[in-house]
């Protein structure tokens, strides 16, 4: 399949790669460690339900909590062992906080549960193999970790393009290169399959155009496989072009319309990782226990990829990287812009976490002293979606909520560009997320006072039913008794009446004797 | 437990049907009072000197109580009604209360005797259980009003600070210290 055309997209940056230091050694499995951990808390703020207890020997690619709800797709252990605890540990998030936690303690074996695959899936409906998709637990890889089967059921909308994401923009993440390096195949393989379950007429892989050695390999995948309803299209290296929308936009010239979704525009986008591992879900029968993540930076003696193990601790990877080096200064989850530091490296690796920088002295341009906004404008003409930074700079800054909100406050992807131009060295985006996060939560304040207020009239209304059947109550007692249902009240009555008439006739025979 | 079970059933119907019954039976509300009400921090807690929101609501929108009678809601909250009422904003009254960080009761179930004198405080019907039974709180609808703390004969309720946890931590502003 041809592809002709590109578009383009606002603003956006053309930023240093940083992306040969991670791509110098091939990509390798990790190895198996003793202790896995895996996070309980879902995306919502509830917890997914354990599936196994403390004590319970599990295999590789069983269930071990989640998974009842499509939103929540189930997590599996990723080697055999056993369930330690169930404890309260630190949690690779941005805020720092200790969350229930799965402890595994692997016993060595990797003994895998066997799950039986669909080579032919074409026979089998879309349903079964989305059924499939969400019980081996794939979400997004991208980072998002977005549940993929939600994604794959655009209710009632028509797709009739599925993009397949590998370009990969945010500087020093190479892990979609790896694996489009080394397993373009199954990329393609997964491509097919979701292709086949969305009924879209065509797909498009893109690819950025600094990642020659990816391109020439899926090119060539492409060709021996005999793909034709699937493009691999070189994209330009332009951050933030792996972002949906703006992948979409330079593909197809499609707006996705501001908070719409791309089904609205007859687009679904998945990231390359997630594709291959929908793959290994529906035909290889296999769960998703382990993920590719990029260890680099100049605070780690050798850079590369690594297929690691959903529940392995960070400290361990750094480790089969050749440990820290003496420059070593910032540890961060995630790439230079959109990453957040961590305090910690006895952290697990979760389904989004696809990078682990590891900044040396000086290599990321540090907090330097903000100074007031010049209102210069360089922000918003970076502004891939095309929002006016330094407004919402202002209105945040000030508190004025309803205009932060106005300027299209969740319409900021947090991409960093702003950031990274502005000359006054404001925090952008940090102002942004703070304002979104106390938007969110005053949202959140009101639906607890509506329900506060809901109850509180019902009870209100009850107390008063209850005091008016308690008066009617008082007043039927009342009632009763006089009318008696008792028998032997009623005949107490009227033993008492026939006394007092009988007293009254004696009276009356006596009294009136000679009238008759 | 199968007792505590119906019990519990029984009440989520009550609910319910109560809360159909508040809807289709609700009086025509005045605008204004639905505004303050809408305003209003709904913890029902009485600090305002009235027995619920929506009372003080009233009382606010005839003109005869303050605006800055109410502890939860705090400075923010007396700020907010200046601004709907059109008039002088001033210092929370700090003899009613003053504003602190939301917490939930929470009963000590080896203590509790069954006696339902909470349970018949409680302003939002959070807390289950029957004569008899020992009773729970339901975190996620409890308001923190502290009106069940005084009538425990045992002392068993006590106030829990909500924890925060990962999925309601908020980024802080720049320059804001990290707790
Ligand atoms: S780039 Fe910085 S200084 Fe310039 S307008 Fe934007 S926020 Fe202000
Ligand atoms: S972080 Fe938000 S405001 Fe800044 S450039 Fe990116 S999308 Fe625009
Ligand atoms: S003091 Fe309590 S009852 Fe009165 S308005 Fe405030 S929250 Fe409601
Ligand atoms: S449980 Fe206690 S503190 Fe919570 S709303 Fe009910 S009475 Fe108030």
């Amino acid at each position: 399949m041809s592809f002709p055309k590109l578009w383009s997209f606002h603003g956006g940056l053309r930023l240093d790669g940083h992306k040969q230091e991670s791509t110098r050694l091939p990509l390798r499995a990790a190895r198996l460690p003793e202790r896995l951990v895996f996070p309980l808390l879902r995306r919502d703020g509830r917890l997914a339900a354990p599936g196994a207890k403390p004590g319970d020997r599990v295999l590789k690619g069983q269930l071990i909590a989640g998974g009842d709800e499509r939103l929540d797709p189930p997590i599996h252990a990723s080697t055999s062992g056993r369930v330690r605890s169930i404890e309260e540990l630190p949690l690779p998030h941005p805020s720092g906080l200790a969350g229930p936690c799965l402890v595994i303690e692997a016993d060595g074996e990797d003994a895998a549960v066997e799950i039986e695959g669909l080579a032919n899936y074409r026979e089998h409906p879309p349903e079964e193999l989305l059924r499939r998709v969400h019980q081996a637990g794939i979400v997004g890889l991208g980072g998002a970790a977005f549940p993929t089967a939600v994604k794959l059921a655009p209710a009632g909308r028509r797709i009739d393009t599925l993009i397949v994401n590998g370009a990969e923009c945010e500087p020093y993440i190479t892990c979609d290169d790896s694996l489009l390096r080394h397993r373009a195949d199954e990329v393609l393989q997964g491509a097919e399959l979701l292709r086949h379950i969305l009924h879209a007429e065509r797909c498009l892989l893109a690819i950025e155009s600094d990642m020659p050695e990816a391109l020439t390999t899926a090119e060539r995948a492409l060709r021996e496989g005999g793909f034709d309803r699937i493009a691999v299209v070189p994209v330009p290296a332009i951050y933030p072009t792996g972002g949906e929308k703006q992948l979409i936009r330079v593909l197809t010239g499609r707006e996705v319309p501001a908070r719409g979704l791309p089904a609205d525009v007859g687009v679904v986008c998945h990231n390359v990782g997630t594709v291959a591992a929908a793959y290994r879900a529906v035909v290889l029968g296999e769960t998703l226990t382990s993920r590719i993540v990029t260890v680099t930076g100049r605070g780690v003696r050798q850079p590369q990829n690594l297929e690691v193990r959903l529940g392995t601790a960070i400290a361990d990877l750094v480790a089969q990287c050749g440990g820290y080096t003496d420059e070593a200064e910032r540890l961060i989850l995630g790439g230079p812009l959109m990453g957040f530091a961590l305090p910690s490296d006895e952290l697990p690796i979760v389904k989004s976490a696809h990078c682990v920088l590891v900044a040396g002295r000086g290599e990321l341009a540090g907090s330097r002293p903000a100074q007031p906004c010049i209102r210069c404008g360089a922000c918003a003409e970076v502004c891939p979606a095309q929002l006016l930074p330094q407004q919402l700079y202002w209105y945040s800054r000030s508190d004025q909520l309803e205009r932060v909100l106005d300027h299209r406050l969740f319409d900021c992807i947090e991409c960093g560009c702003c950031d990274v131009v502005c000359p006054s060295h404001i925090p952008l985006v940090q102002y942004f997320r703070a304002a979104k996060g106390k938007a969110i939560a005053k949202q959140r304040e009101r639906e607890q006072a509506d329900r506060a207020r809901r109850r509180f009239e019902a009870r209100q209304a009850r107390k008063a039913e209850e005091a008016r059947e308690r008066a009617e109550a008082a007043r039927r007692k009342k009632e009763n008794l006089e009318k008696s249902a008792v028998p032997e009240i009623r005949q107490a009555i009227e033993r008492a009446r026939r006394k007092r008439a009988e007293k009254t006739d004696q009276h009356a025979t006596s009294d009136t004797p000679g009238r008759s | 437990m199968l007792a505590l079970l119906a019990v519990c059933l029984l009440f989520a119907l009550f609910g319910l049907l109560l809360s159909y019954a508040s809807r289709r039976f609700k009086v025509e509300g005045d605008p204004l009072v639905d505004k303050i009400d809408a305003m209003l921090p709904q913890t029902q807690c009485g600090q305002c000197g009235y027995p619920g929101c929506r009372p003080y609501a009233v009382a606010l929108a005839r003109g005869e109580a303050d605006i800055n009678q109410c502890p939860p809601g705090g400075e923010d909250g007396v700020k907010n009604l200046a601004e709907l009422l059109g008039v002088e904003s001033k210092p929370l009254d700090t003899a009613r209360g003053t504003e602190k960080p939301k917490a939930v009761a929470v009963i000590d179930e080896a203590a509790c005797i069954g006696c339902t004198l909470c349970l018949q405080t409680c302003p939002v019907d959070a807390i289950l259980g029957a004569s008899k039974f020992m009773h729970t709180v339901i975190a996620a609808e409890c308001t923190g009003c502290e009106l069940c703390l005084a009538p425990c004969p045992v002392d068993c309720i006590r106030m829990a600070p909500v924890r925060e946890t990962a999925a309601t931590w908020r980024w802080p502003e720049p320059g804001a210290v990290r707790p």
